[in-house]
């Protein structure tokens, strides 16, 4: 195997209609179109999909594993953001 | 009498997939991306379980595989070709799989004994073409390299092209409109990628193809002889 210049993509399958898509992995592709033929090939191979995504990877902006504290330590100690003070009546089966 | 006629054209159509399998599974291991070497193989795990179900329509599968000499393997002498560069994998991709496309779909819709098999495996070689013809369009109207391997991939083949639309007895095909549909599709791709037709023979003295009489070309013994090997030596071995 020698290095390419292909850019990396990461993947996002729908397995079914109605769930919204995940992400799968990613790949090396050199356009878009063949990223998509790619993700097909390694993603949903055994009928895994009904819709694929393909971004590029440099266009993805994420959080920082550093700012982990800063970002994500305040919504710990805010209960009330939980729904957990809510009865459910009985015969509610759908929830 | 029907039924020799019928083992003949599965034969040829099974050899066909069988061949060209084995072929493209010598990519792995050594394809140019990973992502790539599994795209090939799965192509080759598609022709394989085609070629599978063909043989043993009419015999036992391994033995047919695995025992049979050079001379009684009725493929086209496309398939056999060596993979060459990627340029000419994709090459001979192109020309194969928009064959056995329309070949397919012509079967699935005449309806005769080959339809099952035809009407499930169009669609595995529509994929196969649509691979085929975006690397081709990538490859001719790439870089300067690539444009070079990809024309000299197609000159290259073109000879044994003419082969493939000779008459299969046993086929319920129209041969002459296969062979126009074939010429406009790759004709059409090869424009979109910057590249021509190629110009020499398909027929005639020049060209090659006695494959579906069980005449090869020097590359087939040896790669037979791989395919073989291990089955000969080793009688029903499996794991």
């Amino acid at each position: 195997m020698t290095d390419t210049d292909w850019p990396l993509w990461e993947v996002f399958v729908r397995s079914r209609r109605g769930l919204s898509h995940t992400h799968a992995g990613s790949l090396h592709a050199p356009d878009a179109e063949l990223a998509l033929r790619n993700a097909r090939d390694l993603y949903t191979r055994r009928g895994e999909g009904v819709s694929i995504w393909v971004v590029p990877s440099a266009a993805i902006t994420a959080s920082s594993p550093d700012e982990k504290d800063p970002f994500f330590a305040p919504s710990a100690d805010k209960p009330y953001r939980h729904p957990t003070f809510y009865e459910i009546p009985e015969g509610v089966k759908h929830l | 009498m029907t039924a020799t006629v019928a083992t003949t054209a599965t034969l040829a159509l099974g050899d066909d997939a069988l061949v060209l399998s084995h072929r493209l599974g010598e990519w792995v291991g050594h394809a140019p991306v990973l992502e790539e070497e599994v795209a090939l193989a799965n192509i080759a795990l598609d022709l394989l379980g085609q070629a599978r179900f063909l043989l043993s329509m009419v015999g036992d599968e391994d033995e047919l595989a695995y025992l049979r000499e050079e001379r009684a393997f009725t493929n086209l002498q496309l398939v056999e070709q060596p993979n060459g560069d990627f340029a000419h994998t994709i090459a001979r991709q192109l020309y194969f799989s928009t064959y056995q496309h329309l070949l397919y779909g012509q079967l699935a819709a005449a309806g005769g004994v080959f339809a099952p098999l035809a009407g499930k495996a169009v669609h595995e070689v529509a994929y196969h073409r649509d691979h085929a013809e975006q690397w081709t369009l990538r490859l001719g109207d790439g870089t300067d390299v690539s444009h070079e391997r990809m024309r000299r991939a197609c000159t290259a083949l073109w000879r044994f092209t003419g082969e493939m639309f000779q008459p299969v007895a046993g086929l319920d095909v129209d041969w002459a409109g296969l062979e126009t549909a074939w010429l406009e599709s790759v004709g059409d791709v090869l424009r979109r990628a910057t590249l021509t037709l190629p110009e020499g023979p398909r027929s005639g003295a020049w060209s090659a193809g006695a494959g579906r009489q069980g005449l090869h070309t020097e590359p087939f013994g040896r790669m037979l002889a791989e395919m073989q090997h291990l089955h000969r030596s080793h009688p029903g071995a499996s794991w």
